[in-house]
């Protein structure tokens, strides 16, 4: 037994997909949350059913690869049931996706989303009507807080029992013809009231406008940072650092003491050192470093996200970026996949599914896996050059943000063809629900734990094998010409490469032990956010563009580490 | 007749002609951008950025280029035609 859940763009099919398998997916108020689908199941008395949350998507005709898996999902998988899920303000453009759905034949149950919100904005149904006149079962339902859900499972209980056979009755007709049946339907189901606009809704067109949508987006942009910086620098320096040093520390050096008083496997487990950001054991800098440090800013970066994306800023920041982004072959709509790619670069690279064109896709994904270091990367370089003053930190994102631009300029130049425009739907704002945003958020923390830690793990685990089978030595010798030549660095920060394709933040970690002037940091983690992707990131990247663009990626991304690097590293001697 | 990239910011207007490809008026017409829909400019962004209309009520961005090929009739909001 599967079913297809399928609607437009932002109609809530993630929330409906939450509901049904209790799974735990991540929505959020904008066009193309879901560009890849997922699978869950629900339980229906004692039988298993697939459902299947597939991106949205305007028609069966696809624009953008994210559409393009709706369309392929739709004709190749066979589903016994679509719920067509549809947003109910919006009935008129909803519906010719319906009537593509229907014209092939397949049992269908509309699903009426957004109940609520209808109602508020004075949108009136006659449900049985339509239900009469396309033939399937139509039930409304408020996902979000799970109005009409379990009637939906009784309905889809009932199609599974093969008590009633949901097969529509909708001929075959072309668009124009679909447009006039929907024309003439809604004329009789639906009334609209005029409702005057609520202060929410004028805020909708401010934040678009040309001069106050500028001001509204500096502000975001400026409390963002204070919030994210401000408690990370606060949860770190007054919670997890007196924690550690103070209790843990103590207590897990003592411990393994006991036991392995000294000795390799000793060294291993809690390094050498009192100091938990340079020691590089498993069990102190392996810890520390994600959970003291790296935890509290990106625990707060995806609060703010989450926030920002289920209120509905993003696709406005896409509007009003929209012509920078046009210099560097892009457009706006690539402004959500360069912030998801601050929390984390694999989000981000699967979030360019929603780019119309190839060209415009590859220029994204560069410039992202070239410039836009992750969370877990910047809360080490805060870390670690914060204490020197903002302006170490101010160089290094300095240097990138130039990069992001210079590189999608001359991309923009050399690559034949020009920037699609953009084409995008500005959803409503609607006030975040507290426990959905917060449940959003853990998904995600969750997600950085299970993925994080035993990768830093591995990496630290690495770095002592290599320190003791003496290859980092070699490998330092072999480097020394480019890091002390070319960057101004001890060679020995050659090791940080190696590790920073498992983990860019505990690879940046791994400069701490080396006292670093300031102007090095700022090199070693330039050189180190450019030079090549993590090996998550490399995965998904690879899947997204074939081996040839990765190659391509690839040694762009090492010649420009290592140009940008040298540059830095004589800029800063002239100073 | 104007192009919806010349209506003017706030005012409302009907949609006479898509003057592109079948590809463009397809992709269009599915978030019911099509002849005969009466849309409002909610805003335009300078330097050649996106406008915002909405049919509705769904607000769309759409590039200038774009919007150059959709040609529009204003309403005029005095005349006793003019609300819908």
């Amino acid at each position: 037994m599967k079913i297809l859940l399928m609607g437009n763009p932002n109609v809530g099919k993630s929330v409906v997909f939450s509901r049904l398998t209790g799974a735990n997916v991540v929505a959020s108020n904008y066009p193309g949350t879901t560009v890849e689908y997922t699978r869950g199941t629900l339980k229906v008395d004692e039988q298993r059913v697939e459902v299947i949350d597939v991106p949205g998507t305007y028609s069966l005709t696809p624009f953008c690869k994210a559409e393009e898996v709706a369309r392929d999902m739709f004709f190749k998988e066979n589903p016994d049931l679509i719920l067509n899920i549809v947003d109910s303000t919006n009935l008129e453009r909803n519906l010719y996706l319906t009537l593509q759905i229907l014209e092939n034949r397949m049992p269908t149950i509309i699903v009426l989303n957004m109940w609520d919100l209808a109602k508020r904005k004075g949108v009136h149904l006659n449900i049985e009507k339509l239900q009469e006149s396309l033939g399937v079962p139509v039930i409304p339902v408020v996902a979000v807080s799970g109005e009409g859900i379990k009637q939906l499972v009784r309905l889809i209980r009932e199609v599974l029992e093969k008590k009633v056979e949901y097969t529509p009755s909708i001929r075959e007709m072309d668009d124009e013809e679909k447009w006039k049946f929907i024309g003439k339907l809604l004329l009789e189901i639906q009334k609209i009231e005029h409702r005057h606009p609520t202060l929410l809704e004028k805020l909708e067109d401010a934040s678009v406008h040309p001069i106050l949508g500028v001001l509204i987006a500096l502000i975001v942009a400026y409390l963002t940072l204070q919030f994210i910086i401000g408690i990370g620098e606060f949860l770190t320096g007054e919670i997890l650092d007196p924690f550690f040093y103070n209790y843990y520390g103590p207590f897990i050096t003592k411990t393994i003491e006991s036991v392995f008083p000294a000795g390799p496997i000793h060294d291993i487990l809690v390094g050498t050192g009192y100091n938990y950001m340079e020691s590089f054991g498993l069990l102190t800098t392996g810890i520390y470093v994600p959970v003291a440090v790296v935890l509290p800013y990106v625990s707060l970066f995806y609060l703010v996200l989450g926030f920002l994306e289920d209120l509905g800023y993003l696709p406005r920041l896409a509007v009003l970026t929209d012509n920078i982004m046009h210099k560097l072959g892009l457009h706006g709509a690539s402004v959500i996949s360069l912030i998801l790619g601050l929390g984390c670069n694999v989000p981000g690279v699967l979030a360019t599914r929603i780019l119309e064109d190839e060209r415009e896709r590859f220029i994204a994904l560069t410039l992202l896996s070239i410039s836009v270091p992750c969370m877990a990367q910047t809360a080490v370089i805060i870390g670690l050059l914060g204490p020197h003053g903002i302006k170490y930190i101010a160089m290094v994102y300095g240097t990138l943000v130039t990069i992001y631009i210079l590189a999608g300029y001359i991309l923009n130049k050399i690559m034949k063809g020009e920037s699609p425009e953009i084409f995008l739907e500005i959803p409503p704002y609607k006030i975040p629900h507290t426990g959905t945003l917060l449940k959003k958020t853990w998904t995600r923390i969750r997600g950085f734990l299970l993925e994080a830690i035993p990768f830093v793990f591995l990496g630290i685990l690495l770095v002592n094998l290599l320190y003791v089978a003496g290859i980092m030595k070699i490998l330092a010798s072999i480097l020394a010409p480019i890091f002390s030549g070319i960057l101004g660095l001890p060679k020995e920060a050659a090791a940080t490469l190696i590790i920073g394709f498992l983990r860019k933040d505990i690879a940046t970690g791994l400069l701490a032990p080396l006292h670093l002037t300031p102007e090095q940091l700022v090199v070693a983690t330039t050189v180190l956010a450019i030079y090549f992707p993590c090996i998550a990131t490399f995965v998904v990247l690879s899947k997204e563009i074939g081996v040839k663009g990765m190659i391509k990626i690839g040694i762009l991304m090492v010649t420009l580490a290592f140009l940008v690097g040298g540059i830095q590293h004589l800029l800063l001697q002239t100073i | 007749m104007i192009t919806l990239k010349d209506l003017e910011t706030g005012k409302r207007a009907i949609i006479q002609d898509i003057r592109g490809g079948l590809g463009l008026q397809r992709r269009l017409e599915s978030l019911n951008i099509r002849v005969g829909k009466t849309v409002r400019k909610v805003s335009s962004l300078p330097f050649h950025g996106p406008i915002i209309v909405e049919v509705d009520r769904s607000k769309i961005a759409i590039g200038q280029g774009m919007a150059h090929k959709i040609l529009v009739e204003v309403i005029d909001e005095d005349s006793p035609h003019g609300k819908s």
